[in-house]
């Protein structure tokens, strides 16, 4: 029979509102605004995972993000299935179904659990250790580690939620919706600033809004009643925008954060259909405070990992804020004042508190009277040495503490508790501040770091900035408000408080127990159960830096970061290496603060909206005739069209027939066209190629090579002259905007006393390339008038004609060594005159052919494809295109380095034809080449760069770059591949045609 | 993430720019007087020190102009941005 701890309403549960859940196959209920956490303690549920190595039993340690045990599997077993959440931060809704991680077959009884008593054999770095011999085995012992590794378990199909993102501009970002920051937002907002106010909870007020310690008062009243009516009156400032279940992730450089808006996590599965699940919003602020509080710390002894063991101010929470009593025989053990207000709570709502444990000698703070007066045992001086109950706490065992607090003497009391409470005092949580870039410094006497310094763009405020006491947070924020915003009041400057105040302290890392330490299991990183143990154990074996230390014993390392107990592990590092905590500075903060999913990263650039597609004018009649698309760059070029039942090497070899037969049709829109204007162009295109262009006359295309400063071929294309100072440049279509990018670089910073302007036009104009022998009668049907004679229109030559009014610009040019024609129109005419093509060529059978049969074709004249032939270590003299470098020319881009010791040896790698010795076998594109089959190592001579069966040769053909291979013609050269060695003969790179006589055929 | 002054266009976020490494390194101007080892000083050799360090940027997704900046690369302070030809600041 479950008990029910639920203890008496909270204005912040709704108990008309009955909500049921599952955890781990059972029904349970709890009320609207409980979190998972707080609803399974109240079903009396304290068992809710086991922990990574040792399988240990572990229950809910916390009340908020910094959770490392109670982290458990949503709803399992569905496509929306999360890892890894934390029961502290779930809001339960209707329907929420959750279970435990890292057990089987239960958590009740997990036969993982055997490795708790065989932990003696798993200490720090255990697998580095153990599997090293024999290393071939580790691929086997890898599969096992895997096997058993991990936490919860990853969704395996598609996220169907949506994730969104959005930019936000603002003056003043507050991080941290407590009093700190509902002051800061407020004194913001109303000074005229755009304001923004976030917080990870649902609730504003932070921790002050469940206080419950008479002792804090504002302006008379109990601090929370005060900070409750400060909030309802929030909503009527103009100016500020609040946003809560919004985990700042990330605080990056000049103000830059990203935070996770959590939408729809909390709502019924029937609310949370067709909305947006959680948002990134990505921020830009002018200023930011930082008002992310404090995180409570653990103490560390001997087993204190049991289920009921809980942070001190996480029992408060539960108690105060959610209506639930924790145990019903409480016991706190702790370094300072807090835990006492947490008894006091229990005390007051009527919950049992067997005792407190303090490790301080005394303390004279008002609050201790009064856990006096109610009759609270108080253990002064006292540890804990030991702890029992295996699912959970059951009693704890302590004893006097030494003077020098590294040893316990007298007798061993036993009292038994069925929830302990423990409070090691408050870290300053700095993670967001550090990330900005921003340095600690290490407060020695209070031992936190706090931030060194406060900036024009960014304080900390509140117990975040090092400040715990009441009067101390209101006061320093006051005048930190002041000077960062630049104002001179605040409405908060004569406000009224009192306060309690701390004077005792005692602070041990790693509290000793009557056992030697390697008997005790000290936890010191919950989540990845790294003990004290393992911390000395890395100490002795030579590790020093904390980074180390970190990562050999995997401390820090989980999903929590180890939020609670980084602290504890610096401090023992720098008591067991005797040094300061202040010089061993800490791990470094990395974002996210809290885990992320994959989704709200990429938000709305998933499946087709992953990257932006262009699509040519004509894409549409490409589709409608069954075109396959090949992406290239951005771009969805049609690749092949097959018809009826043909594969792609059957369509690929017809149309690669037809257009050397008859007639081709290619859409080459893609290609990269930049306008190049101004008195100066010729100029420019004799620095930027490598053969000479001021002869060219208007109306005349080249073919130019461009290269990088370092001599390797960078991009390719023909360039027209379409008048005196204006050319237009083609590109490779992957190459277009860097050669945009790297021409203007060029005219910006070397060259700016050109006159010269480029203009990117690639988008402007639709390109159809007509090809083969009929492609002259195919364009005379379409425009009778205009002479296409040899004499009139010539081979590498440009007119600029009317068709039906449509201003077109065609340049005979040819990629495929046929008699071709390229017809530029305006891009929204693109389809019409393919269309028009497509009709005039019907008699001639015109094939419309893809990227593929162009390679094809181009490879069967050896014309080379920038960014396949070539890799950015192929010169033009590499390629055998010496023809292309002008000797006369002083200067161009690239000139000096080929003539580089490097670049001028003989033995470079170089592009020649390869031909295989069986005219069937086709080489595979990347395949290696050697001279020699038996010996080892073998020399790779090179590779194939470039091979296809080639229809009009009726044989394999491959362009390939070998070491030296310009004096290897007709050598005989092997290919190994998997099964077989290939026999090929080094060949010139022009297959088909060597003349050149059919461009005029 | 940065918020980079374009000297053209204003404050703009750094994703809307192209970093182009070090600045003030000019292309010879007779490069085929140079020595081997000349032209690979030119080429190949670039700081890349703690401290201040000038760099070129490119507002690659703005007004695609070419500047400069001084940006200390220990704690990524933007010191000074300037155009291309001007002088760089002395401190």
């Amino acid at each position: 029979m479950t008990q029910n701890l639920r203890i008496k309403s909270s204005e912040f549960i709704d108990e008309t509102n009955r909500i049921s859940f599952k955890f781990d196959g059972k029904t349970y209920y709890g009320f609207k605004g409980d979190t998972l956490a707080s609803a399974l303690i109240a079903n009396n549920i304290h068992l809710v995972g086991r922990s990574f190595k040792y399988h240990r039993p572990r229950g809910i340690m916390t009340s908020g993000s910094e959770e490392p045990n109670a982290i458990v599997q949503i709803n399992p077993n569905s496509n929306i299935t999360e890892p890894n959440a934390r029961a502290t931060e779930i809001e339960i809704y209707e329907g929420l179904e959750a279970s435990s991680q890292n057990c089987w077959p239960s958590v009740n009884f997990d036969i993982g659990g055997i490795n708790n008593f065989l932990a003696p054999l798993f200490p720090a770095g255990f697998y580095y250790k153990t599997f090293m011999w024999p290393k071939s085995f580790w691929e086997k012992y890898e599969f096992l580690i895997r096997h058993s590794a991990g936490l919860g378990k990853s969704p395996n199909t598609r996220d169907p939620d949506i994730y969104d993102h959005r930019n936000i501009h603002c003056d003043v970002l507050v991080v941290g919706a407590g009093i700190s920051g509902i002051l800061a937002a407020r004194n913001a907002a109303k000074n005229n600033l755009k304001t923004l106010l976030l917080d990870e909870k649902n609730e504003l007020g932070g921790s002050t809004i469940f206080e419950a310690n008479e002792d804090n008062k504002i302006n008379n009243n109990l601090a929370s009643e005060w900070l409750k009516k400060e909030i309802n009156e929030l909503k009527n400032i103009k100016n500020l925008e609040i946003k809560t279940r919004t985990s700042v992730a990330a605080y990056h450089q000049y103000n830059y954060l990203l935070a996770r808006e959590n939408l729809t996590d909390h709502l019924n599965k029937k609310d949370k259909k067709n909305k947006i699940r959680q948002r990134l919003l990505k921020i830009r602020a002018k200023k930011v405070i930082l008002a992310t509080g404090a995180l409570e710390r653990p103490l560390i002894f001997n087993n204190n990992d049991r289920p009921g063991i809980m942070l001190s101010s996480a029992i408060k929470k539960y108690s105060n804020f959610y209506g639930v009593a924790c145990g019903t025989k409480n016991i706190f053990f702790t370094n300072n004042d807090s835990a006492y207000e947490s008894a006091l709570s229990l005390h007051n709502k009527g919950i049992n508190v067997e005792a407190i444990i303090d490790i301080r000698e005394n303390s004279d703070a008002k609050i201790i009277k009064k856990i006096n007066d109610a009759g609270i045992k108080i253990y002064w001086s006292h540890t804990i040495v030991d702890t029992r109950g295996y699912k959970r706490i059951s009693s704890i065992s302590i004893m006097r503490l030494s003077n020098d607090g590294t040893s316990v003497t007298g007798s061993k009391i036993s009292i038994s508790c069925d929830c302990l409470g423990i409070a090691g005092g408050w870290t300053p949580a700095v993670h967001l501040y550090t990330q900005s870039g921003s340095k600690l410094t290490f407060d020695e006497e209070r031992k936190i770091f706090i931030p060194k310094a406060d900036t024009k763009e960014q304080i900390s405020v509140g117990s975040c900035g090092g400040d715990f006491e009441l009067d101390e947070i209101i006061t320093n924020l006051n005048y930190k408000l002041k000077n960062f915003l630049n104002i001179d009041k605040t409405d908060f400057d004569s406000i009224a408080l009192e306060n309690d105040h701390e004077t005792s302290k005692r602070n041990i890392w790693l509290l000793p127990s009557d056992q030697s330490i390697g008997k005790t299991k000290p936890f010191v990183d919950y989540q990845n159960d790294a003990t004290a143990k393992d911390i000395k154990l890395a100490l002795r074996e030579g590790f020093r830096s904390i980074e180390h230390v970190k990562r050999y014993t995997t401390t820090g390392m989980g999903t929590d970061q180890g939020k609670l107990g980084n602290m504890h592990a610096l401090g023992i590092i720098a008591d067991t290496a005797g040094v300061k905590m202040g010089e061993l500075g800490t791990t470094t903060f990395r974002p996210p603060y809290t885990p992320l999913t994959f989704g709200t990263i990429v938000g709305r650039n998933v499946g087709e909206f992953f990257d932006t597609f262009r699509r040519t004018p004509m894409n549409d009649w490409h589709i409608k005739n069954k075109a396959e698309f090949e992406n290239v760059g951005q771009w969805k070029r049609s690749w092949y069209y097959p018809k009826e039942g043909e594969t792609m090497y059957q369509a690929v070899q017809r149309e690669s027939k037809a257009a050397r037969q008859s007639a081709g049709i290619l859409d080459a829109s893609t290609l990269g066209k930049i306008d190049i204007q101004g008195s100066d162009a010729s100029e420019f295109l004799n620095r930027v190629y490598t053969n000479a262009w001021s002869k060219l006359a208007i109306g005349k295309c080249r073919y130019g090579l461009m290269l990088n400063e370092d001599g390797m071929v960078y991009d390719d294309g023909v360039t027209t002259r379409l008048s005196e100072n204006h050319y237009i440049m083609t590109t490779t279509t992957g190459g277009a905007a860097n050669v945009l990018g790297k021409l203007e670089d060029y005219l910006q910073t070397e060259w700016p006393e050109l006159d010269v302007y480029l203009t990117s036009v690639t988008d402007h104009f639709a390109t159809a390339s007509l090809c083969g022998p009929n492609s002259k009668k195919i364009l005379n049907k379409i425009i009778p008038d205009l002479d296409l004679s040899d004499d009139n229109f010539p081979h590498m030559s440009f007119r600029e004609v009317l068709i039906d009014k449509i201003k077109c610009r065609i340049m005979r040019i040819s990629f495929t060594g046929e008699l071709s024609y390229e017809i530029n129109v305006p891009a929204s005419y693109g389809e019409a005159i393919w269309q028009k093509c497509i009709e005039a060529g019907k008699e001639f059978n015109i094939t419309p052919y893809g990227t593929e049969t162009m390679h094809l074709l181009r490879a069967e004249k050896g014309f080379i494809i920038v960014g396949q032939d070539t890799d950015g270590t192929m010169t033009p003299i590499d390629l055998q295109m010496d023809w292309i470098v002008s000797k006369k020319k002083y200067d161009f881009i690239g000139k000096r380095s080929l003539y580089r010791s490097d670049t001028m040896k003989q033995d470079r790698k170089q592009l020649v034809g390869l031909l295989t010795e069986d005219p069937n076998i086709v080489l595979e594109e990347g395949a290696q080449i050697v001279s020699e089959l038996n010996q080892k190592p073998v020399e790779m001579l090179g590779h194939v760069t470039s091979s296809y069966f080639s229809p009009n040769l009726n044989k394999s053909i491959a362009l390939a770059v070998v070491k030296d291979g310009k004096n290897m013609m007709g050598r005989k050269l092997f290919v190994p591949m998997e099964n077989k060695n290939i026999s090929v003969t080094v060949a010139n790179t022009v297959f088909y045609d060597e003349k050149n006589e059919r461009i005029n055929a | 993430m940065f918020l980079i002054n374009c000297p053209y266009c204003g404050e703009r976020d750094q994703q809307e720019f192209k970093a182009g490494g070090e600045a003030h390194i000019e292309r010879p101007k007779q490069p085929t007087e140079l020595s081997d080892d000349e032209w690979a000083e030119y080429l190949f050799m670039r700081k890349n020190i703690k401290g201040v360090q000038f760099e070129r940027w490119n507002h690659a997704h703005g007004c695609r102009k070419w500047f400069n900046m001084a940006r200390d690369t220990s704690n990524d302070e933007i010191k000074a941005i300037y155009k291309i030809g001007e002088k760089p600041p002395t401190q």
